[in-house]
């Protein structure tokens, strides 16, 4: 009953308007008729603040028609419609007021009113108040990215406007965001302003960093008195910031002092004044010095051929009679100085963000390094093999994952199946190794670590020969994508945090096996005294064979891993084999958990050049290796050292 | 004294004489001053890989005689080429520079050769500005000084480092392998001074000789031979006398030598930086006659093939060392270079270029398992046959 | 009788594990000593802290007529002290001949560059030869050392200690895995030695100790248990119990 009436009251009220002919959109259209046909970025201004400010809701449409290049103008009577183009060519109009069709024409009929750019984005500015309070929350989202994209005056009335109304929550939470920090930089009133500051003063966020950053801005003035406005600072010449130089330029520019004559110009001058193999009198031939060119031009100077240099006496004197200021281009003094503290702790508060961020970057290269590392803690640091090879088996492992993602395109299902055969491939290679290679060369370290170079050498270039040079991807499951956000300085990306558990994994796996299992205490056995064990019923062979080869299965599944987040290259294998042994002999052989605290150590003390450096993790790295020739004076034996006449040589 | 050394030593006597023979020889084929039967370039191979005799010699003294497995030599050998080649590099760059602004209207100034000179060095890393460890690059003198000095200093404080805090064995390897890292990883930089990884180039080109190459590559050809001879001779010499004994000691048993009085760590340290020193020698011939010296050249994978070398050919023995170093790395160019014909197996077509590495390794493998005494212990096998035949 | 090396209150622990508990222990200048004690009571770690291989947490170790202490010297300083060493497992240069590693140990100049320089005089050969016969290798000079049978490795360690002319001579374990003949040999040179200064031998074998006929110091879990001629103290009762087990 009640939406019968309500039917029957706008059938009514439509009747109504279109009896009356009132088209109010068209209206305010045709008055704005002069700019709107001739629209240029200076001019429109006023036409689009006179679309807006007639408050009908159907401007959004207009606005949106108009930017999209779909409003063109009948040349019959100068009425605009917005036009879509059918199959035949011809145009159907339709009434901006209404939405009715009022018929078709033909482009002859029409001309199509095309704003540039400049014009298009004003427009898209105007529209961003409409869509602040849009009905679909996705257009309102995207209204906030503009707006904190490219932040105006005018668009914090609409944007307090629409905080009212706003359902949404979340939406809800970053208008009110945004509403502060554009009160900060565009609200008229000084307290409201620094009110807006004092309340987010210390905020972690790049936005608010950013909107103080501008309020901050200065502009550096050369003025023989205390200029006026908000005045930043007053500059001493010749200190850090401002040297010398840079101040007499300074005053160069501002018109303020003459030019300095530069040796090229100097030189030109000179070249210009040689007459007959002479310049002032005094030979070409002996101008070789710098000084001798300068007399050569004092002398043309004193002919009145040359505009004097200027000395350093000039300068200092110019300098002298000049004073050098900071001035904010902000006017308000009380804004700067609430700003400035804000910024003050903000920075304070993300320099422990920072630190926090690259703890965390360290303990993901920690995990990094002990991964590569733990395998050799078995092969090298258990049994005392040294393995070159060992980056070949990370480099195995890695490729067996790239192999099977040939096979099984689903990300997921590809990484289950792999970590398993990285293992077990790697577990034959490592058994095969022992037994063809290794095995003969116990005792001899040094020839072990000159013939498995040799297999290692083989195995590369073998990987070129089948994977080519170019770098193969390993890609991670989705679900591994993106990262932990703490807040806008510390995230870390999952798959480090994956890879971080892998480890903590791996060393409850080397416990297990060592401490709890039959091999682990065979293992113990044989590497103590061999002759021993096995007149214990211990078979050597077997167990040194187990070993090895669980070593590198362990080496094959960490490829795994570095190659989710590594490129996989035939090389990737030579990237950690240094790194590695460095982790177990700083570390201290024989010890896993000198193995988890070199890695520690490494990961740390790396990320802390890069930190103190970032520009350069070559030089990271250098000073890494020196260190941990330093740290060997000092614990030849490493971080955690077996003591007694057992560690003895 | 000298006449008895050289009579203990008979194997001493023959390879000088091989050596004259040898040098003799090229020069009558080559290009440059002889028939023309041997290119300009196989020169260089040829001096290059006598260069590469006399590193190897000193990789000998300090792993086969001394028993540390340094997997840094080439590190050593790199630094003496960088040390050369700042003086080439920076002298032919100054006559450039000089002529083209002598060109000019007005006579060049010191400080505009030196700029130009800094652009043309350094340009290519962005900078015109002259590192500090360039003060000397425009002194001959210094520079061949540096050869031998920067490489020994290093090798003392390093070794200094290491054999007092007694890391022996695979960790000293390990250690020496991550300073050579740590010094390619340090070159590659654009700050380290050294053009990063651009690498300093042009040097084959002597600055002031007007000589083609084909001369020049002989004079080098002749150098290097020269100072594989007197290396010879001086390791020979080395490790003839209770020195010898000493260092040999050290290799079989530290700890016996250190009861018996000797400061071990003095003689691994003097052994260390000498052999340092005579890589830098080695490198500093040898980067001219390769044109280009780059941190690739410092890796550490360049000192393992090292090892290899000098395996291959029979550590202990200062023959077998020439000999393996000689053999492997002709041959490795030989297969490398694309002059080997590929072998089609019908089903695959076997190149070279791409499977001597895979072969080399391997075969490093069997040599280490089966022969472990290389080339020069099948010499000696033949050495003993020979005098039980006799007896 | 001068003291020659005064070992006093040393205590070592590895681990937790005290090797040697606060041990005291004297040689004069001219003495032959047998040091026994059964596994583990501390023999060859109190050699390798004498020699300066294993430093001690605790004691003193005073030396020769200065009494200079030996704590914190290299263990070449020490050798150089006139301290000679003989290991268990006999130690020579395996690929040197008998005469290399006899000259190698002549009591010469050790540093660097007089080494390097050294070339061996009429009388160094006639030194070498005349340490050869005294550990009868004199038909061996020129053979590789590791040719040689057990026992004859034994004597050119012993030999190149001599060779040394050191003040102390530590023997460790000499007769182990000799025959017979070999052993009365051993003997013979071991207290030929003695009559210039002083030996200390580490020994196991109790018919071989009896043969040296010195006084003897029993060892046990690194202390001295008893000390005397070997009479003496094998009818002490603290040494029955340690060596028969109560």
């Amino acid at each position: 009953m009640k939406s019968l009436l309500l039917a029957l009251c706008f059938a009514l009220s439509f009747g109504h308007l279109a009896l009356a002919q009132m088209t109010p959109v068209q209206d305010v259209l045709q008055t704005q008729r002069a700019l709107i046909e001739k629209s240029s970025r200076r001019t429109i201004g006023p036409a689009i603040d006179a679309l807006v400010a007639s408050g009908l809701p159907q401007m959004q449409n207009v606005l949106e028609v108009w930017q999209g290049k779909q409003m063109w103008q009948r040349k019959a009577d100068g009425l605009f419609l917005a036009a879509t183009k059918n199959d035949d060519g011809s145009y159907t109009l339709q009434s901006f007021d209404d939405g009715a069709e009022v018929g078709t024409a033909t482009s002859t009929d029409l001309k199509q009113l095309k704003p540039n750019s400049g014009v298009r984005a004003m427009i898209a500015t105007a529209l961003v108040q409409f869509q602040l309070s849009d009905s679909d929350p996705a257009k309102r989202a995207d209204a906030l990215d503009s707006i904190a994209r490219d932040p105006e005056a005018a668009l914090l009335a609409p944007l307090r406007a629409s905080i009212e109304g706003e359902q949404d929550a979340a939406i809800l939470a970053r208008k009110t965001r945004l509403e502060r920090l554009m009160s900060m930089a565009y609200d008229d009133d000084i307290p409201t302003r620094v009110g807006a500051i004092n309340d987010m003063s210390g905020d972690l966020g790049v936005d608010f960093r950013a909107t103080l950053n501008p309020i901050l801005t200065t502009k550096r003035i050369v003025s023989q008195t205390m200029p006026e406005g908000n005045i930043a600072r007053e500059l001493t010449v010749g200190t850090d910031a401002l040297p010398r130089i840079q101040a007499y330029d300074l005053m160069i520019a501002g018109g303020d002092a003459p030019l300095q004559i530069t040796a090229d110009a100097r030189d030109a001058v000179l070249e210009a004044n040689i007459i007959a193999g002479r310049i002032a009198d005094i030979p070409v031939i002996q101008l070789s010095t710098e000084s001798a060119r300068d007399r050569a031009y004092d002398a043309l100077v004193t002919g009145g051929l040359a505009a004097p240099r200027v000395t350093q006496e000039d300068i200092d004197a110019s300098l002298a009679s000049f004073r050098f200021f900071d001035v904010y281009d902000e006017p308000s003094e009380a804004v700067t100085k609430a700003a400035e503290a804000a910024l003050a702790a903000s920075e304070t508060r993300v320099a422990i963000s920072q630190a926090a961020d690259l703890g965390l970057d360290a303990l993901s290269l920690a995990s990094i390094y002990f991964l590569a590392a733990i395998g050799l803690a078995i092969t090298f640091g258990v049994m005392g093999v040294i393995n070159m090879a060992h980056g070949e088996f990370i480099m195995m492992g890695a490729y067996t994952g790239y192999v099977v993602q040939l096979f099984v395109p689903n990300h997921t299902a590809s990484i289950l199946i792999a970590v398993p055969l990285a293992f077990v491939v790697t577990f034959a290679a490592g058994v095969a190794l022992e037994r063809l290679v290794v095995r003969w060369l116990y005792h001899r370290p040094l020839e072990t670590l000159l013939a498995t170079f040799g297999v290692s050498i083989a195995l590369q270039q073998l990987a070129k020969n089948i994977f080519g040079t170019q770098a193969r991807p390993l890609t991670s499951p989705a679900w591994l994508d993106g990262a932990w956000v703490i807040n806008d300085v510390v995230s870390i990306s999952y798959i480090r945090i994956a890879i971080f558990i892998l480890a903590l994994l791996f060393l409850a796996l080397f416990l297990f096996i060592m401490k709890r299992t039959r091999l682990g205490l065979e293992t113990r056995a044989v590497t103590q005294n061999p002759k021993m064990a096995a007149s214990m019923g211990i078979n050597p062979d077997r167990v040194n064979m187990l070993t090895f080869g669980i070593g590198s299965g362990i080496a094959g599944i960490a490829g795994v891993a570095i190659g989710l987040f590594a490129k996989v290259t035939s090389e990737m294998g030579s990237d950690y084999i240094v790194q590695s042994f460095m982790t177990v002999v700083v570390g201290g052989v024989g010890n896993i958990w000198g193995t988890l605290a070199g890695a520690a150590m490494i990961g740390g003390f790396q990320k802390g050049v890069e930190f103190l450096n970032p520009s350069n993790t070559l030089a990271a790295q250098t000073y890494m290796i020196i260190f941990i020739i330093i740290f060997i004076q000092f614990r030849p034996r490493g971080i955690i050292a077996l003591k007694g006449r057992a560690a003895g040589d | 004294m000298e006449r008895s050394f050289i009579a203990r030593n008979p194997s001493v006597l023959i390879f000088l004489s091989i050596l004259a023979l040898f040098t003799l020889g090229v020069t009558i084929l080559s290009e440059g001053l002889g028939i023309g039967v041997i290119s300009t370039s196989f020169v260089k191979v040829l001096g290059k890989t006598l260069c590469l005799c006399l590193i190897a010699i000193a990789m000998d003294l300090i792993w086969g005689y001394t028993g540390i497995l340094s997997l840094g030599h080439f590190a050593f050998f790199g630094l003496g080429g960088y040390m050369i080649g700042m003086w080439l590099m920076y002298e032919r760059t100054r006559q450039i520079v000089e002529t083209s602004l002598s060109e000019g209207v007005l006579p060049p100034t010191p400080e505009e050769i030196s700029t130009g000179i800094g652009n043309q060095i350094f340009g290519v890393v962005g900078s015109s500005e002259f590192p500090l460890i360039w003060a000397f690059a425009d002194s001959l003198m210094v520079q061949l000084a540096f050869v031998v000095v920067v490489p020994g200093i290093l090798a003392l404080v390093f070794g200094w480092l290491a054999f007092r805090s007694r890391v022996t064995g695979v960790y000293l390897s390990i250690l020496t392998q991550a300073m050579t890292l740590g010094l390619s990883l340090y070159l590659f930089q654009n700050a380290s001074g050294l053009r990063g990884n651009n690498g300093l180039s042009g040097l084959q080109n002597l600055p002031g000789v007007t000589a083609p190459q084909s001369v020049v590559s002989l004079w080098f050809f002749w150098a290097s031979a020269l100072a594989l001879a007197l290396g010879y001779l001086l390791v020979a010499w080395v490790v003839s006398g209770k020195f010898g004994s000493v260092i040999q000691g050290i290799r079989d048993n530290e700890a016996r030598v250190r009861f018996l009085g000797y400061s071990v760590e003095t003689y691994k340290l003097a052994v260390f930086t000498l052999t340092a020193c005579i890589s830098g020698i080695a490198g500093a011939l040898y980067y001219p006659q390769a044109g280009i010296i780059n941190p690739a050249e410092v890796a550490p994978i360049a000192s393992i093939y090292l090892a290899v070398w000098v395996a291959i050919g029979g550590r202990g023995r200062l023959y077998g060392a020439v000999i393996g170093t000689a053999f492997v790395s002709l041959v490795s160019s030989w297969f490398t270079g694309g002059q080997a014909p590929d072998v089609p197996l019908g089903f695959y077509t076997v190149k070279w270029v791409d499977w001597w590495l895979v072969l080399l390794g391997l075969s490093f493998v069997l040599v280490t398992l089966y022969a472990p005494n290389g080339i020069g212990g099948l010499i000696d096998l033949l050495k003993s046959r020979r005098k039980e035949t006799d007896a | 009788m001068n003291t020659l090396l005064e070992v006093s209150g040393v205590t070592v622990s590895f681990d937790g594990f005290r090797a040697i508990n606060n041990l005291s222990f004297q040689i004069a200048s001219e003495e032959l000593r047998a040091v026994i004690g059964p596994n583990g009571a501390g023999k060859t770690t109190f050699m390798d802290i004498v020699t300066g291989k294993t430093r001690p947490d605790a004691g003193h170790i005073l030396w020769g007529e200065k009494s200079t202490s030996l704590i914190g010297m290299s263990e070449a300083k020490i050798a150089h002290a006139g301290i000679g060493r003989k290991f268990q497992k006999p130690t020579v240069f395996e690929e040197q001949t008998v005469q290399e590693n006899l000259m190698m140990a002549l009591r010469k100049d050790r540093a660097l560059l007089a080494v390097l320089f050294f070339r061996p005089s009429k009388d160094d050969f006639a030194r070498v030869e005349e340490l050869a016969h005294q550990i009868g290798l004199n038909d061996a000079l020129l053979r590789v050392s590791g040719e040689l049978s057990h026992g004859q490795k034994q004597w050119l360690e012993i030999g190149m200690l001599l060779a040394q002319e050191p003040q102390l001579l530590l023997v460790d374990e000499p007769a182990a895995g000799m025959t017979p003949a070999e052993r009365e040999k051993t003997t013979a040179i071991l207290v030929e030695a003695a009559k210039t200064r002083a030996v200390v031998v580490v020994e196991h074998d109790m018919e071989f100790v009896r043969r040296l006929e010195c006084k003897v110091t029993v060892l046990h879990e690194g202390s001295v248990l008893a000390e005397g001629s070997l009479d003496h103290v094998t009818k002490n009762q603290d040494v029955i119990d340690v060596y028969l087990g109560r």
